[in-house]
């Protein structure tokens, strides 16, 4: 598979794709392995320590229930991490599929799914994620679901624009004639074309889950308080931003790093 | 003629086509949350307008009687649906007052709000967009560049706080929040207007750094007219066409911004309602909201469409 090599026109991009990728191979460094390296418990509190600043005690300091920002740092990233990457697999692999499916089938499947498409675009997709969040706010289940539900729509239409325009060239049309399998030509002819740009756009995605992800917590309607994450940290520092600002924006800081990382590695020239 | 009529109205036609969709979608799981909501459906709207001691099997009874609930679903969906295309939306479950009575108020405020942000917007993003277009390469360039990305990877709701603990907490020019005068409104519209310039920005550079190249500005100095002149009457007009349908883009980003920045600074529009009636699990409110910032949405950009033909005709002679 050559799909992996990112590069394909610009001269000046490897640099900036070389950053992404070294910042976010820190940070997925960081969320996993950091909860098995770190002694401290995420939700273990220690109030004569509430708003401790960054210390030897606490490496990056403390929250207002005393609680190690250094562990819950590392637990709310790799939450990030995961969940954006678990919904952004689920919605790029439907997506690829079902726009295969209306590129090679045609007709009135197409014209369905192209509609259905059509219907969920019509509406801006935090809006989508947030009436699908309605059915039971606080819980990762619709969360995911809505992300992913308003995310599909982006691979349907690259890949169905895509593969109508490859299942049309010559050599793919020929292979067909000769008699070669369906699974033959998508593994070997229409796949390896499609990856980069699949890739890109789930780097993309990744990245926009994350802030998605850290957003709808931060407005506590996304993961609720307990769980380390990383808008929900900020949300809950809310009150003592004046006292502690550190503290209550450095989650933030990780989203921002998070998004920066992937918007690097996947486009390198973000418009 | 008859096809100048036509380029016009096929945009509004299909804008159209949208709205109608937008109502289905929004409807359909408008009338499913209704029916997630935990419980007997009498009962708990019997307990959210009357308070929880006053519900019994008669007020319940009387609740389903009053909203037919005991018909079967398919009816209801369709007469939901119904209620939904004629804009009826119902009453809130918290309040009893009409939803779109309570919506009214809050499009106003979100209407003001968004007014300041987007020409703010873009007294930020296109100057910069445009500096940068015509130093293309050079420091300039890079420097707004490097800012862009930056703004894009920050979450909005950060950059409100760094904004609030810098302006209100710090320096304490600003409130931090609520609405009582102008001042509020300065510290929303400024986060809102920050996000949208980052990409404004980066569409006016692309498209400024294109016209500059383009054969038509040159054909322009050669045929004599200064340079004042080939920009104001060829290089703005050209450089206006993509920032313009970018514009249409902006929209769904000003619509998130719009969420985040209202629940954050507490101002109390649209978005802050929608937000609101998620937690309480106001259906119609939510229904209600997300509707009407959906055809929203699908109305402004009816009006870029239009913008864009007015300046580009062009744009109409290639899709007829």
């Amino acid at each position: 598979m050559s799909g992996l090599a990112f590069g394909r026109r610009h001269a000046a991009l490897p640099r900036a794709r070389l950053a992404g990728a070294v910042l976010l191979l820190l940070l997925l460094g960081f969320g996993l392995l950091g909860p098995w390296l770190i002694e401290a418990d995420p939700a273990r509190q220690d109030l004569t320590a509430s708003l401790a600043p960054p210390g030897a005690r606490f490496l990056l300091g403390a929250d207002h229930l005393g609680r190690s920002m250094l562990a819950r740092l590392a637990h709310a990233v790799r939450l990030s991490f995961l969940l954006s990457g678990l919904t952004v697999a689920a919605a790029g692999l439907l997506g690829t599929v079902l726009g295969l499916l209306a590129a090679w089938e045609g007709g009135w499947l197409d014209r369905g799914l192209s509609l259905l498409a059509d219907t969920v675009l019509a509406l801006p997709g935090l809006l989508l994620v947030l009436l699908v969040i309605a059915f039971a706010p606080g819980q990762i289940l619709p969360l995911a679901c809505g992300i992913a539900l308003a995310l599909w729509v982006e691979f349907f239409r690259v890949t169905r624009a895509q593969a109508r325009s490859l299942l049309a060239r010559p050599h793919v049309e020929a292979a067909r004639l000769l008699g070669f399998g369906r699974a033959y030509i998508l593994r070997h002819l229409i796949l390896p074309e499609l990856a980069p740009i699949l890739l890109t756009l789930a780097g993309f995605g990744i990245g926009g889950v994350i802030l998605t992800i850290a957003t709808l917590s931060f407005i506590s309607i996304g993961l609720r308080p307990p769980t380390a994450e990383l808008g929900g940290m900020t949300s809950e520092m809310l009150p003592y931003l004046a006292e502690a600002p550190f503290q209550a924006l450095l989650p933030s800081l990780f989203v921002a790093l998070a998004v920066l990382a992937c918007h690097l590695l996947a486009g390198g020239r973000p418009r | 003629m008859r096809r100048n009529a036509w380029r016009v109205l096929r945009p509004l036609l299909s804008r159209l086509g949208q709205a109608g969709l937008v109502a289905l979608l929004v409807g359909c799981i408008g009338f499913a949350l209704m029916h997630a909501l935990p419980g007997d459906q009498a009962f708990r709207l019997a307990a959210e307008r009357y308070g929880p001691d006053m519900v019994d099997a008669r007020a319940a009874a009387a609740m389903r009687a009053e909203l037919g609930l005991d018909r079967p679903l398919a009816v209801q969906l369709l007469e939901w649906l119904g209620r939904v295309l004629r804009l009826d939306l119902g009453r809130s479950l918290v309040t009893g007052e009409p939803v779109i009575e309570e919506l009214r108020v809050q499009i106003g405020y979100t209407a003001l709000l968004a007014g300041t942000a987007l020409p703010l917007s873009a007294l930020i993003g296109l100057p910069l967009g445009i500096v940068a277009g015509l130093w293309r390469g050079r420091w300039p360039d890079h420097a707004v560049l490097g800012l862009s990305v930056l703004l894009r990877a920050v979450p909005a709701y950060a950059l409100g706080l760094a904004l609030m603990v810098l302006l209100s907490v710090r320096l304490r020019w600003l409130p931090p929040g609520g609405f009582e005068g102008w001042a509020e409104l300065v510290l929303p519209s400024l986060t809102l207007a920050l996000g949208l310039a980052a990409v404004s920005s980066r569409v006016a550079r692309e498209s400024v750094a294109a016209v500059a190249a383009s054969p038509v500005l040159v054909f322009a100095r050669w045929k004599g007219l200064s340079e004042r002149d080939a920009v104001r009457r060829h290089g703005l007009r050209n450089a206006a066409i993509p920032v313009l349908a970018v514009l249409g883009l902006q929209l769904i980003g000003l619509v998130e911004g719009i969420l985040i920045v209202e629940t954050l600074f507490g101002w109390p529009g649209i978005g802050h309602a929608l937000v609101h009636a998620i937690f309480a699990r106001d259906v119609p409110l939510v229904q209600g909201s997300a509707l009407i910032m959906g055809l929203g949405v699908v109305l402004l950009n009816a009006a870029v469409d239009f913008a864009c033909l007015l300046i580009d005709p062009r744009r109409g002679r290639q899709e007829a």
